[in-house]
């Protein structure tokens, strides 16, 4: 069993072994190698979680085998499983289920790069989620971010190269407040491993000798990995990156890549500074306004929008907001509420991004609403999973969406008075926006259309079966994540424990 | 408070270093500019790093005449921070350079105000 403690480092580098030999072979050879590479980290990474569950504390493996506080260790427990489990099931789902429009966008000498990219973005997701180095964390933040930029430029039509240049200016300057952040605190505690890092910043937080420093690495740190994960006033970029690349890649962005910044942010709290300062500190109350700002301004933009995938995007911005306050609220249940949610948007944002491809290529190709109307009835697997995603994103019951929804209402009763109050107005609020853009699409695309335009065309599962059992999954994967929501719960919780 | 400035000046320069890369990087509407600064401020992190680790007197980390005594030595662990930096920003900054002569040979000119409005009338 003990083997198991390997599969962190394996899954990793399987990845990268698999992005190297991809660069050499044909498009479809590539396809099968990376879908291989990522069914085999997605059961590895279920091992992990096991593991860890079973022996219910997190184990450190050490890179090159110097011990603490000089190599470098990665660091298990059971969040980092259920994150990695979570992240590399949906990133298959997201590949298999678009990759007939995949070989469409993108062309045919550059298919294999695609995967690489692909390859790259999942070794670099799993070296952020189980590092326990701070400078290896900034390395993979920035293999992340240019995997990114290359997914969305990969498809070279419309306006995927001004959404990558902005996507990469807002990111450098995202990773520039990170790693000038990194810098102060390394020269504040000696450490760039985060466990003796902790014990050196709780001398300095102790002694109260550094404050003003301490409090500036705090707010380098996650103002840098707020505007790279796209918290509302930096969000200016996620529309057009998300609504231009291929189906498969905006599924990946939206769910997976900018969470992945959420993720470090929350492993800095709990495992660099600790979250008795961070609560006494300011820092996470301007966090917390900026994401409640973020959920009311995100859906507002988003019921203006015309076209479909672009009100996906900015219903986005809304959802890292929520993610954001939960975060703010500065008690345990706001981080478990957090995580929840990160999985919870993963697995419906991709479900949405994957579904409308399917809307609007019967469509003509169109993304307008208009020309949806009665897309669902043209092709009948992406119109479920579309009025699925969509009703958990509003937080319909037996779906994910209601469960992260209540699970952040309860966090913000234990919360201080003035923060349970806006949480639930907001909320409320949030959810009304939600569902007057959510259920008129669903309404929208369930219309029957006026004429019969000559581009329509019908879909039958039967013509791609690997794209509706995909589907299907993601559908019972939105429902595992409702239904088995208590025992999910359980999980983060002592995850989050163990994880400090 | 003031005192401290002219004792760290390596640090106040790389700070202000650091500061017009920023403003460059977000604020300059010609691409290059903006690589300019991008690079600008990577390079005032590595300074910042740089001389964090160097301790005045001692000598650089390698073992001379077999004595081992730490307190002979710079620590050497920002030198390779520096150098692993320097690694990343090159490969970000390649990353842009080529995103700008993409963008370049589609719409012939350098303002990112010109590019993102004639991506607006392209439309989809």
């Amino acid at each position: 069993m003990d083997f198991i403690r390997n599969f962190p480092f394996f899954s990793i580098i399987i990845c990268m072994f698999s992005g190297i030999i991809t660069s050499v072979l044909s498009g479809k050879k590539a396809r099968n190698l990376c879908i291989g590479a990522v069914s085999i980290v997605t059961i590895l990474s279920a091992c992990v979680l096991f593991y860890t569950m079973q022996t219910n504390v997190s184990f450190i493996y050490m890179m090159g085998h110097f011990p603490a506080p000089w190599g470098n260790e990665i660091r298990a427990g059971i969040l980092e499983g259920v994150l990695a489990t979570v992240f590399s099931l949906i990133l298959l789902l997201s590949l298999v289920s678009a990759y007939h429009r995949t070989e469409e966008d993108i062309e045919a000498t550059k298919l294999n790069l695609f995967y690489l990219l692909i390859d790259l973005l999942l070794s670099s997701l799993l070296a952020i989620i189980y590092t326990n180095d701070l400078f290896t964390a900034y390395v993979f933040v920035e293999i992340n971010t240019i995997a990114a930029c290359g997914l969305i430029m990969i498809r070279q039509k419309g306006r995927t190269f001004g959404a990558a240049l902005r996507y990469m200016v807002m990111s450098l300057i995202g990773s520039g407040l990170f790693l000038i952040g990194l810098s102060l605190l390394y020269t504040l505690t000696g450490h760039l491993l985060m466990s003796p890092a902790k014990e050196a910043m709780a001398k300095i937080i102790a002694t109260d000798s550094y404050h003003m420093p301490v409090l500036i690495v705090l707010v380098l740190m996650s103002i840098g990995l707020a505007i790279k994960s796209g918290l509302y006033p930096f969000h200016s970029w996620m529309p057009d990156a998300y609504s231009y690349s291929t189906a498969s890649a905006s599924a990946v962005l939206s769910g997976l890549v900018s969470k992945a910044y959420i993720i470090l942010l929350i492993k800095i709290i709990y495992r660099v500074v600790g979250i008795d300062f961070i609560v006494t500190s300011k820092m996470m109350n301007v966090l917390f306004v900026f994401g409640l700002v973020g959920m009311i301004m995100g859906s507002l933009n988003a019921i203006l929008e015309k076209d479909i995938r672009r009100m996906i995007a900015y219903s986005s911005v809304a959802q890292i907001g929520y993610i954001y306050m939960g975060i703010g609220l500065g008690v345990e249940q706001g981080y478990v509420a957090a995580v929840y949610h990160i999985l919870h948007h993963a697995a419906t944002k991709a479900l949405l991004f994957i579904s409308v491809v399917g809307l609007s290529n019967v469509s003509g190709g169109s993304k307008l609403f208009p020309d949806l109307r009665g897309a669902g009835y043209r092709h009948r697997s992406a119109g479920v999973a579309f009025a699925v995603g969509s009703f958990s994103m509003v937080g319909l019951p037996t779906l994910s969406g209601f469960i992260s929804k209540y699970l952040f209402a309860t966090a913000a009763m234990s919360a201080s008075p003035k923060k349970v109050f806006l949480t639930l107005v907001v909320l409320a609020v949030s959810t009304i926006l939600n569902a007057i853009y959510f259920i008129h699409t669903v309404v929208t695309i369930y219309t029957p259309a006026e004429e019969e335009k000559p581009e329509f065309e019908r879909h039958h599962w039967r013509e791609k079966p690997w794209v509706a059992f995909s589907l299907l999954l993601f559908i019972a994967l939105n429902f595992a994540l409702g239904v088995f929501s208590q025992p999910i719960v359980d999980l983060i919780t002592r995850g989050l424990q163990m994880f400090g | 408070m003031g005192s401290n400035l002219l004792v760290n000046y390596e640090s106040v320069t790389a700070v202000i270093l650091f500061g017009i890369g920023f403003t460059n990087l977000l604020l300059q509407k010609n691409l290059i500019k903006k690589i300019i600064g991008l690079n600008i401020m990577d390079t005032a992190v590595y300074l910042l790093l740089a001389t964090q680790g160097y301790i005045e007197g001692r000598m650089a980390p390698i073992i001379v005449n077999g004595n081992t005594d730490p307190s002979l030595y710079i620590n050497p662990v920002p030198s390779g921070l520096v150098l692993t930096g320097i690694v990343v920003s090159v490969s970000v900054s390649a990353l842009m350079l080529a995103l700008t002569i993409r963008l370049y040979k589609r719409y012939h000119t350098l303002n990112l105000d010109e590019i993102l409005r004639h991506i607006q009338k392209e439309g989809h």
